[in-house]
């Protein structure tokens, strides 16, 4: 039996609660002078990033090495991959290197799965395409569940741009799975086609949904992702989706701000926005190692994984 | 089924007892440490937090003093994580000043391979340096796999490998009890 981590809605419940009270204990080793544990000594992990993630890889590859296993960095630029390598291939190489795990970062959406079917580790999706990134999730709703406690009945408002984003995708699985309520905010353009069958509510006036929102999670335009025209100026789109004083003003009190970062400050939010003290970015950042680190320990620590979704 | 039917369980201490055990325990960690001025006492997950509590309340009514208490979790630590499924994760709980030159004293409620206790003392590695490690266990039932020993015992409890012994505690289970389960496998 094997278990991968590729789609947040590999995740019940329980498995998704399991994560983050792991990740609520694991918080406090992060405070502690040595910050280590020896728990999956001996045990590899491989980082195979085919796009460029400095955060997301280093905050992997502080999670395994805080869990003291090896880990091995493998980016495509400068490997065999630019010489014309395919995945399979590389995946065979890493299968004969012993990998335990591989924590994938691919363009194509599905490159996690594919993966999933030539190796014996277990497979993490650290973002697919415009698929899914259940890690960033999972560090998302543990960023709320820190700050506002249990999600069930919260208010979440994704906004920005739906249509290339896999955050927004994972976090609309996970979160109803939590019992949150989500609603996304984007232009008709920046829209998925087929949203209208994910478990959410879809508005398209931004300060409609504000007094009811617990939570708002700001996404970035990803233009390297836009070979076309979705909407009229980049200004504009700052009128209407960005997040302003006066905006976060009509929010309820005690309502925060994340973003999956890297943000573009003047463009989906404003600098003294992502700069007030309700706003959850750097938090997320550090969140990220926690959970991820819950993640391999749940899937590597034992016998057999005690999470995600079994294949065979 | 049959299994099920053939298991016999006796109860080797009933809450009066335990509650004496706990209470000589604490007589005698005073008795040890002088007083118990630097003691900190760290409780293992989830029945030996509970003691640990408990002991700490005894000496408190016996010697005036308010002893550190804390919670250690072992299981990242535990050298047969790799024969189960991964599991979920207990709560460390440090007093703010850390474990730093204090005696702690490590309670538990079984003492039976001694494999707990090893991991309890790698986790207190990672954590700071006492001046020293004690370990006062409600239940010694024998059979060690390690060279380790307890300091204070409530109750040495022979047994055979094939019982079970099954600690029952007021704040989890809604009772105080130790039984010796026979038959039951494991």
């Amino acid at each position: 039996m094997r278990r991968h981590l590729i789609s947040a809605a590999d995740l019940t419940r329980e498995d998704a609660l399991l994560i983050l009270d792991t990740a609520d204990e694991l918080a406090r080793v992060s405070e502690r002078s040595i910050k280590k544990l020896p728990t999956l000594r001996g045990r590899t992990v491989v980082n195979l990033f085919f796009e460029d993630s400095t955060r997301t890889r280093i905050s992997f590859e502080a999670a395994a090495k805080r869990l003291s296993a090896d880990v091995i960095n493998f980016s495509a630029k400068g490997s065999s991959v630019s010489k014309g390598e395919s995945l399979k291939d590389t995946a065979l190489t890493l299968e004969a290197m012993g990998a335990d795990a591989v924590v994938i970062r691919h363009s194509a959406s599905g490159a996690p799965h594919r993966l999933s079917n030539w190796v014996r580790g277990s497979v993490v999706n650290a973002g697919d395409g415009t698929h899914e990134h259940p890690t960033q999730a999972l560090l998302d709703a543990f960023t709320m569940r820190r700050r506002l406690g249990s999600l069930e009945g919260r208010c979440v408002t994704i906004v920005g741009d739906i249509l290339h984003s896999r955050v927004a995708r994972s976090n609309v699985l996970l979160l109803s799975t939590l019992g949150a309520k989500v609603t996304l905010v984007a232009p008709p353009t920046l829209l998925p086609v087929a949203v209208d069958s994910w478990p959410c509510e879809v508005s398209y006036d931004f300060d409609e949904v504000l007094p009811k929102t617990d939570v708002v999670m700001m996404l970035r335009v990803q233009r390297e992702r836009m070979n076309a025209a979705y909407f009229p100026t980049e200004r504009e789109y700052s009128r209407r989706y960005g997040l302003d004083r006066e905006r976060l003003a009509r929010m309820p009190q005690d309502a925060i701000v994340m973003h999956p970062g890297p943000m573009i400050r003047g463009m989906e939010i404003a600098a003294e926005v992502a700069d007030s003290a309700r706003s959850t970015i750097v938090e997320q950042v550090a969140n990220g190692v926690t959970v991820r680190m819950a993640v391999l320990y749940l899937l590597l620590g034992g016998s057999e994984p005690a999470i995600g979704k079994e294949t065979e | 089924m049959d299994v099920a039917r053939n298991q016999v369980e006796r109860a080797v201490l009933e809450a009066p007892d335990i509650g004496r055990a706990l209470t000589r325990i604490a007589h005698e960690i005073l008795e040890r440490t002088k007083g118990g001025k630097d003691i900190l006492l760290l409780g293992i997950p989830t029945r030996g937090a509970v003691l640990a509590r408990r002991l700490a309340e005894k000496i408190e009514q016996v010697e005036g003093l308010t002893p550190r208490v804390g919670t250690l979790d072992v299981t990242m630590y535990r050298d047969d994580l790799r024969l189960k499924p991964a599991r979920a994760l207990g709560r460390t709980e440090l007093p703010g000043d850390g474990v730093d030159d204090r005696i702690v004293v490590l309670v538990d409620d079984v003492l039976y391979s001694g494999r707990t206790v090893r991991a309890a003392l790698d986790a207190l590695n990672d954590v700071g340096r006492p001046r020293a490690v004690q370990l006062a266990v409600l239940v010694d039932r024998g059979h060690r796999e390690l060279p380790i020993r307890a300091d204070y015992v409530g109750k040495n409890l022979p047994t055979s490998r094939s019982e079970t012994v099954k600690v029952f505690a007021e704040e989890i289970d809604g009772r105080d009890a130790v039984l010796l389960i026979k038959g039951g496998g494991g």
